[in-house]
């Protein structure tokens, strides 16, 4: 609930610098990673939104893929989970180098 | 698909409609609480205040460890203490009665604490210069993996009774703990806890992990990490 009021406070900012009535859609970037489930945020977001200006705005969630860089090898390999271990020398000393995204990336808004 | 025109289906083109126009926003869904953590960091750093993020599963010990700790260490080093529960004075009180100024912040329905509840607790608090605050944070190893508080250290506890398989279940807790305390090691010959395949476990989330095996109610082990918070107090002073 914490992350659902969190990013309606970003897009409500954003949308009231702009000059904004309403917000019609939030599109935000959830990376495999980053520790926040999508479908408990998309109901949050839901109860959270009531009485904002993000109310009955479209919540957009675009997931961005765990990319991994091991730090023994340099080699870069998809990631699901945090303990991947690297496919080429199963060494478990691992950058997450891509997936951790939480990130407000646009708004639509109305006038 | 659009209520208003229909675009979105896949013969019609996504357009803004004119009434509607796209804002670029590229901002951190936490960036306002990552702000204000910074500030409290700041803040810490430029009186010489060490502030340590106690994390954990409920019942890991975190309260026993703060009482044994503030009363080994109090005559040489100050301490100050925000508690954070759901509810409750329970944990604060049993703080206050070793002599450490204490502020109890309930969370509610929050399972976690903020750095905008640190920040008000701070301020009530006032601490010293050159002292130690130790937040002991609601117990839970998720929600508050993702919320800095502007601590100096993130001090992970976990308990024998947990499971030795814990690193492996809270891996992203583990992947940003500074530290890692082996809590209630006297309970060691009733569990099935192999502590070298924990911290092997541990390790695999995070190589940089310093541990310290201890038990809050027999002492075993304090001295060191005592010796810990000592090294690091004297190493801040102003």
């Amino acid at each position: 609930m914490s992350i659902a009021m969190c990013l309606i406070d970003v897009a409500s900012t954003s949308a009231q610098e702009e000059g904004a009535a309403k917000i019609n859609q939030i599109d935000v970037e959830i990376g495999a990673l980053a520790g926040v489930m999508i479908h408990p945020l998309e109901f949050c977001f839901d109860v959270a939104s009531r009485g904002t200006m993000a109310e009955g705005a479209k919540l957009n969630i675009i997931p961005i893929e765990g990319v991994g860089e091991c730090q023994d090898c340099q080699n870069e390999f998809p990631v699901n989970g945090l303990l991947t271990p690297c496919p080429k020398c199963e060494g478990f000393r691992i950058k997450i180098i891509q997936g951790k995204e939480l990130r407000v990336k646009s708004i639509i808004i109305e006038s | 698909m659009c209520d208003t025109c229909g675009c979105g289906q896949p013969e019609v083109e996504v357009h803004e409609h004119e009434h509607e126009r796209v804002v670029d926003v590229q901002q951190d869904i936490l960036s306002k609480n990552n702000l204000l953590a910074e500030r409290n960091r700041g803040y810490f750093e430029a009186r010489g205040i060490v502030a340590l993020n106690l994390v954990s599963s409920p019942g890991s010990g975190k309260t026993t460890l703060l009482e044994r700790t503030i009363s080994d260490l109090g005559k040489d080093i100050t301490f100050s203490v925000v508690e954070g529960d759901q509810q409750s004075s329970r944990d604060a009180d049993r703080i206050e009665a070793t002599g450490a100024p204490v502020v109890q912040v309930n969370t509610g329905t929050g399972c976690h604490l903020d750095a905008h509840m640190v920040h008000h607790a701070v301020e009530k608090l006032n601490p010293r210069e050159n002292s130690i605050l130790m937040i002991e944070n609601v117990g839970n190893l998720i929600c508050p993996a993702l919320f800095d508080l502007g601590e100096s250290h993130k001090v992970l506890i976990i308990s024998v009774t947990e499971g030795e398989d814990k690193p492996l279940k809270y891996p992203t807790m583990f992947s940003i703990a500074d530290i890692c305390l082996i809590n209630k090691i006297d309970l060691l010959p009733y569990v099935d806890f192999d502590v070298d395949r924990c911290k092997e476990y541990a390790k695999r989330a995070n190589g940089d992990l310093t541990f310290f095996e201890i038990s809050a109610k027999t002492r075993e082990g304090l001295t060191q990490w005592n010796d810990w918070i000592y090294h690091r107090a004297k190493k801040s002073l102003r």
